[in-house]
């Protein structure tokens, strides 16, 4: 019987682990297999049920649930044992995480619980032991479940929800969960809501002096800058898609590579660019000065300077949204109106752009969470005033060390972020008219009227020019010996860094090569998990009907909304210590990098799904396959191109994301990102940009090949302003 | 397998909900083997999630459903010994037609070799021989529909679930493909449930029929049991469109009743109907339309809309029943709008319909 067969082989696996498996974490790491040869002699190796039985009394109901699994599988047929297997689960996921977060390193957590139940040996964090038995634990809830026939009794869907509803517990809701209470924790552990309480009222956070002649605090200054970046990209986004779709615009068609810029472009390198140019020593600063004998000063440094680069980031976000928006207002719409006597003027006006209105806003609350969520370009040019974002991150590297203010301004950005979203979501939910119906609606759209027409071009043209030069920058810049002194030209910044010497064999001696070997392998890795894990959730959340279903896309949405900067706070503070304990390895890395970029594989799984007849699924079934061979047969052959789509959008932010990944760097797994800052703040700008356009050839390549892979395919006239950001959002 | 309940169906009072609201409250239904089974009614009426549920793409949240005299209530879709016809057909785009045939075939394990053989016979059964390299998209709705078929058939299944399965092919063609399943049916003796709601099509296929409506079971009957006594006005109406009028009825004598129509007196059989007012299901054809302004036989009448149709007039006819819509398919010249006319009535097509149903 196929009920007995997957109990026996996860009853199978828990006792495995039980008995073969160190229970607690591998110093030198699981996979290295060190651990083989000196699991009988070092006690910190033992198995679970060793440790059991030599006096850790808290692992005995893990063993004794699992006892009673096996007790239930030899006596009760599996209808009847369905509840009590899913009790068993719970109940051992609960009891892991209690025991796990209560007895740490010294013992126990919390003194009330030390006068409470006395003394108890410390225990090191969780290794495979343990994750093992977590796992079979949740996959007992759903073997259970599916044996009471709780969604037609489908394990496959049962299990993969459990597991997925786990992981995003783990790895989103305990890190944001431990960095809150880290902000009333003392270095000791004691509960104190003095460091809160000081930093809540602190005006540097939340002076609004800056009405008066004053400095604003910073929370407000991130926020004006977030409202004028966003106001601003979405302005320029709208110049471009009106320009793109509606004007007679002679290179149209390149204004759409545009879109792929803030893709490729690691976070950071506008704001370099933009130094090199506007700085203090930049090029076109040098002119102006020669020329008119100003002294332009630190002018760049500071909000303006963020603005700019900002918008030089976002614009081509904003542009993609909204290529998505004018597209879809149905032709017939603007065709009709001006068969009621409208010219195409007043046909604009009051036809085209309220049918815009809503995508507007999507696009504005889209620029607003960018913009709160930055952290490259504020890093570079914010000088002494920075924003949220920056602030955290020198709250706990710098001098500062102040981990409850880093909380206490993360979670004040994850309010704005929020609230953001949840407009985006629940305001602009159902507001959208641009739809793609399905029904041939012909048509062509009008032309902008010329009073329109001509000032947006003018826009565009001076814009694209503009990003052009910074771009232009970034590739120049890394063969000038030293900018704004010596422009002579050189090769030296790439030999620095990527330098090879052939003396008894090849020899990778640049300063680059680690981080870059490092950022690509963490990169291949986490890519097929994130398309993996995202297409997973996308089919589940659009082709099963389970209780819960909208929190849970909810939830993995909401995730989309934190800024990396929280992550990466939240991730020290969740996994420094037991029961959890990954920082300093690639693990965390990886899963940072899953976790975060999930949410576009499920954005783009469910855009994909959405097109799959869902017959298709329940054909598959009714012919006799299980939903595991759906998948596999049906599901995933029809989904390849989403799925490539995933893949390289996930390889590609894991390379040049920076906010979260600077937080969970080592010595021992640089990322390139998080290396190219250091080399920032060093002042060794040459090799940075060396470095980054590198970067950004090797990504254009990968989206170069992946294009010739897949094809250029377009799908009816697609461009649902929704599908449109899904494959492009950007944090 | 071959017991006597084999291909048997079973609903023992089921209940399904969608969150709050109950799309079916108790349904019970027999289904016997070898029989054709088509559920019928109005969009909304349960049918769809009838047939689902006994696919296994829905679970009840109570009572039980049989499968052969095997409890399947539990039991997920892959594990049901039926397989479906879908109204997309849902043929798989990326696989050829042979593929898709066999695909049902090598999820129960067998070689590829073989069940790619056995797929080739069931497309020659449903006349698709040599056409098994293509890709759906290649081929004619009509021949999409016959590959669905052929894919769900070669299951050998206890019994074959159709779901609309004409809705998508035009006119002409959906009386033709009909014609064929239901041979193929009679042919092979599988027990087929059928889901539509094409009153046309239901009486054309159906050993019997399930008139659904609000997710209860309105009336199960032949096609002629339905059409010639209609258990309620809904049947009445549902199924070709009959007149439902006011009557008396006189006198009741052997289960015949007297029963003043109008004014013109019939004797129809009593079905339970006592004397008083009774309602009575008149169809359209029920009655000739003639011109007269004399107050002889007949219901007497006004013209009050006619349509010329080709090969019958569709009248609405004002009188003494109210607004009655007739079907005249002798004459050729539609008569014109305000004619005086008299409508003889044939026994054919008139019923009472039982007191208490609505």
């Amino acid at each position: 019987m196929k009920d007995n067969r997957r109990l026996d082989l996860i009853l199978a696996a828990g006792i495995f682990a039980l008995i073969a498996l160190p229970w607690y974490r591998v110093r030198s790491g699981f996979f290295s297999f060190d651990w083989l040869t000196d699991i009988i002699s070092s006690d910190n190796l033992w198995p679970g049920l060793v440790q059991a039985l030599t006096g850790r009394l808290q692992l005995w109901p893990v063993i004794i649930l699992l006892g009673a699994t096996l007790y239930l599988r030899v006596t009760q047929p599996p209808e009847q044992r369905g509840k009590a297997l899913s009790w068993i689960g719970a109940l051992g996921l609960v009891w892991m995480s209690i025991e796990g977060l209560s007895i740490g390193l010294r013992g126990w957590n919390w003194g009330q619980l030390q006068t409470m139940f006395g003394d108890v040996a410390g225990q090191p964090a969780f290794g495979a032991g343990a994750v093992v038995i977590g796992v079979v634990f949740a996959l007992l809830i759903a073997f259970g479940q599916a044996e009471r026939g709780a969604l037609k009794g489908d394990a496959f869907v049962i299990g993969a929800i459990t597991l997925l509803v786990l992981l995003v517990a783990t790895f989103v809701f305990y890190p944001l969960a431990s960095m809150f209470i880290g902000a009333f924790q003392d270095f000791d552990g004691s509960f104190t809501s003095e460091g809160v309480l000081s930093n809540i009222v602190d005006p540097k956070i939340w002076s609004l002096s800056c009405l008066i002649g004053g400095n604003c605090g910073v929370a407000w200054r991130t926020f004006f800058l977030a409202i004028c970046t966003a106001t601003g990209s979405t302005l320029l986004g709208l110049c471009f898609a009106l320009v793109a779709t509606r004007t007679g615009f002679r290179f149209k068609k390149s204004l759409r590579l545009l879109t792929v810029l803030p893709i490729i472009t690691p976070p950071f390198v506008v704001g370099l660019a933009l130094t090199m140019m506007l700085g203090r020593s930049g090029m076109v600063t040098h002119w102006i000065e020669a020329l008119t004998g100003w002294e332009l000063g630190r002018w760049l440094y500071g909000l303006t300077g963020i603005w700019i680069a900002q918008m030089l980031s976002f614009t081509p976000i904003a542009f993609l949204v909204l290529i998505g928006v004018v597209e879809g207002i149905s032709p017939s719409m603007e065709e009709a109106s001006q068969t009621l006597r409208s010219d195409r003027w007043r046909t604009f006006k009051k036809v085209s752009l309220p049918l815009m209105a809503p995508g507007l806003a999507n696009a504005f609350l889209i620029g607003f969470i960018e913009s709160m969520a930055d952290f490259g370009n504020p890093l570079v040019l914010g000088g002494s005033g920075g924003v949220l974002s920056t602030e955290i991150f020198f709250a706990v590297v710098g001098a500062q060390n102040d981990p409850s203010r880093a909380a206490v301004l993360a979670t004040v950005l994850l309010i704005f972020t929020l609230s953001a979203f949840l407009l985006q979501r629940f305001w602009l939910s159902g507001k959208n008219f641009a739809t793609v119906t399905g029904k041939g609606d012909g048509g062509r759209h009008a032309q902008l009227p010329k009073r329109v027409g001509w000032p947006v071009t003018a826009i565009v043209i001076f814009w694209g020019a503009f990003t052009l030069c910074v771009y232009t920058m970034v590739l120049f810049g890394g063969f000038v010996k030293l900018w704004g002194l010596d422009h002579t030209l050189t090769f030296d910044h790439y030999i620095r860094a990527f330098g090879i010497t052939w003396d008894g064999g090849m020899n990778m001696v640049g300063v680059a090569w680690d981080s870059f070997w490092t950022t690509l392998k963490i990169a291949l890795i986490a890519a097929p998990l994130t398309a993996a894990v995202g297409l997973l959730t996308a089919w589940l959340i659009v082709r099963q009907n389970f209780p819960g279903r909208s929190v849970f896309e909810f939830a993995l949405m909401m995730s989309f909304a934190i800024p990396g900067t929280v992550i990466g706070i939240s991730y020290i503070m969740a996994f420094n210590l037991p029961p959890l304990q990954m920082t300093g390895t690639a693990v965390i890395l990886i899963a940072c990098f899953v976790f975060r970029n999930m949410p576009v594989g499920v954005r783009g799984g469910v855009a994909a799904m959405a097109q799959l007849d869902a017959s298709l699924d329940e054909a598959s079934l009714t012919l006799g396959a299980s939903s595991a061979r759906t998948m596999r047969k049906v599901i995933l052959p029809l989904m390849k191109p989403a799925i490539l789509a995933a893949l390289v959008y996930s390889f590609v932010r894991a390379i040049t994301s920076i906010s979260a990944v600077i937080f969970l760097v080592s010595s021992k797994y640089n990322m390139a990102t998080a290396y190219i800052v250091g080399l920032v703040e060093n002042g060794e700008y040459g090799v940075a940009i060396a470095y980054s356009s590198v970067l950004i050839f090797v990504m254009i390549a990968v989206i170069g090949s992946f294009q010739l892979l897949v094809g250029e395919r377009r799908i009816r006239r697609q461009a649902s302003p929704q599908f449109a950001h899904d494959k492009e959002k950007i944090v | 397998m071959s017991n006597s309940f084999h291909g048997a169906v079973e609903f023992r009072n089921v209940r399904k909900e969608f969150g709050k609201f109950t799309a079916i409250p108790a349904l019970s239904l027999d289904i016997k083997p070898g029989e054709l089974v088509t559920l019928l009614g109005p969009s909304g009426c349960g049918k769809t999630t009838t047939l689902r549920m006994l696919a296994g793409l829905e679970s009840p949240t109570a009572g039980q459903i049989l499968i052969g005299g095997q409890d399947v209530t539990r039991l997920p879709a892959d594990r049901r010994d039926v397989s479906m016809v879908f109204q997309s057909y849902a043929l798989f785009p990326h696989m050829t037609v042979v593929q898709n045939v066999a695909y049902g075939l090598e999820a129960g394990g067998m070689t590829a070799k073989k069940s790619h053989a056995a797929a080739e016979d069931a497309l020659a059964l449903v006349g698709l021989k040599g056409l098994g390299q293509r890709l759906p998209a290649e081929l004619s709705g009509g021949q999409q529909q016959r590959v669905a078929v052929a894919r769900a058939l070669v299951l050998e299944p206890q019994v074959l679930l159709l779901d609309e399965p004409l809705s998508n092919l035009d006119a002409r063609l959906r009386r033709h493909v009909r014609t064929e399943i239901r041979e193929l049916q009679q042919r092979l003796g599988f027990t087929a449930v059928y889901v539509t709601h094409d009153q046309e099509e239901a009486l054309a296929v159906s050993d019997r029929i399930v008139v659904m409506k609000d997710g209860h079971v309105e009336q199960i009957g032949t096609p002629r049991d339905l059409y010639e006594a209609p258990a309620s006005e809904f049947i009445a109406d549902f199924i070709g469109e009959a007149n439902v009028v006011d009557a008396q009825v006189i006198s009741v004598k052997d289960d015949q009743a007297e029963v003043d129509l109008g004014g013109v007196i019939l004797s129809l059989p009593a079905r339970d109907a006592k004397i008083g007012p009774v309602r009575v299901s008149l169809r359209a054809n029920a009655m000739r339309v003639r011109q007269s302004t004399e107050n002889t036989s007949g219901v007497a009448g006004v013209i009050a809309t006619s349509a010329y149709l080709g090969d019958h007039v569709e009248y609405e006819i004002d009188g003494p029943l109210g607004r009655i819509f007739a079907v005249d398919d002798e004459s050729d010249t539609p008569l014109p709008e305000g004619t005086a006319v008299r409508l003889d009535l044939r026994l054919r097509g008139i019923a009472l319909i039982p007191a208490g149903a609505k």
